[in-house]
């Protein structure tokens, strides 16, 4: 899996590419917390839309982010277009709490 | 209609043959010619069940996981199976969002997905024995045709 990260206004803007099981989840949790404190930042996005495969790990890490942001009174976005990633994110309950944009830039501009 | 057939996949309990084996998987069950969201079903319901066997059932040490296939008709059956420490309340396991290992940020869900992406899921397991999942789904892009 590839993880790329921009930051934007005062977004972290983390891009992930390829599959996200539990064999990719714990080492794209440890970059994402390495950008998102040590640059001190408030907010955070996640760019699905990339990717092309997601389990319940992906789920994990979703829900670990969102706590993050939460603890520092930031947001969690979701960028995703892909129709199984969003199976898996509504069947998680995850959508009611987090909003899913189709673009970085929509999510963004809120 | 599909001619029985079936396989069997051993390998390590590590974390790197996940995709190894969801992507088995489902390459012998293209033969029943599923559609993109049938197999990407499959695919995610088998990397929970291995996912499981590697950290709950060997909890990380190693093992040995197996994974059957069989087809027939327009129906795939696949069973993953651990020799590891067992699940003691398997009604608990299920329970959505339920982990026994919080502090690995795992979310709880993957009983809950194969159950959802698979039309029928049975768990048998004994403490300290092993755990063996048994899930089947019916393609219905198949039945459709006929």
């Amino acid at each position: 899996m590839q993880l790329s990260t921009d930051i934007v206004n005062d977004y972290l803007v983390v891009e992930l590419k390829g599959e996200l099981d539990h064999h990719t989840s714990e080492d794209a949790r440890k970059k994402i917390e390495q950008y998102y404190y040590n640059n001190n930042l408030l907010n955070i996005i996640l760019d699905l839309s990339q990717l092309k495969f997601m389990d319940s790990s992906g789920i994990g890490l979703v829900m670990g982010r969102y706590k993050n942001c939460k603890e520092r009174n930031g947001n969690l976005l979701i960028v995703s277009t892909s129709p199984y990633v969003n199976k898996i994110l509504k069947m998680s309950g995850l959508m009611k709490i987090i909003k899913v944009y189709s673009t970085i830039d929509e999510a963004i501009k809120g | 209609m599909v001619e029985k057939n079936c396989m069997k996949l051993e390998f390590l309990s590590k974390s790197s043959n996940e995709s190894f084996a969801r992507v088995v998987v489902a390459a012998f069950a293209s033969q029943l010619d599923p559609t993109i969201e049938e197999l990407s079903d499959i695919k995610t319901a088998v990397s929970e069940g291995v996912t499981n066997a590697i950290i709950h059932g060997y909890e990380y040490g190693e093992g040995i996981v197996i994974v059957e296939t069989t087809i027939e008709n327009n129906i795939i059956e696949i069973t993953i199976e651990d020799h590891g420490k067992g699940i003691a309340d398997i009604n608990k396991a299920m329970e959505p969002f339920y982990t026994s290992k919080p502090d690995l940020e795992r979310s709880g869900m993957g009983f809950t997905v194969m159950e959802t992406f698979m039309d029928d899921l049975t768990v048998e397991s004994h403490v300290n024995k092993g755990t063996k999942i048994k899930m089947t789904k019916m393609f219905k892009s198949l039945s459709n045709r006929e």
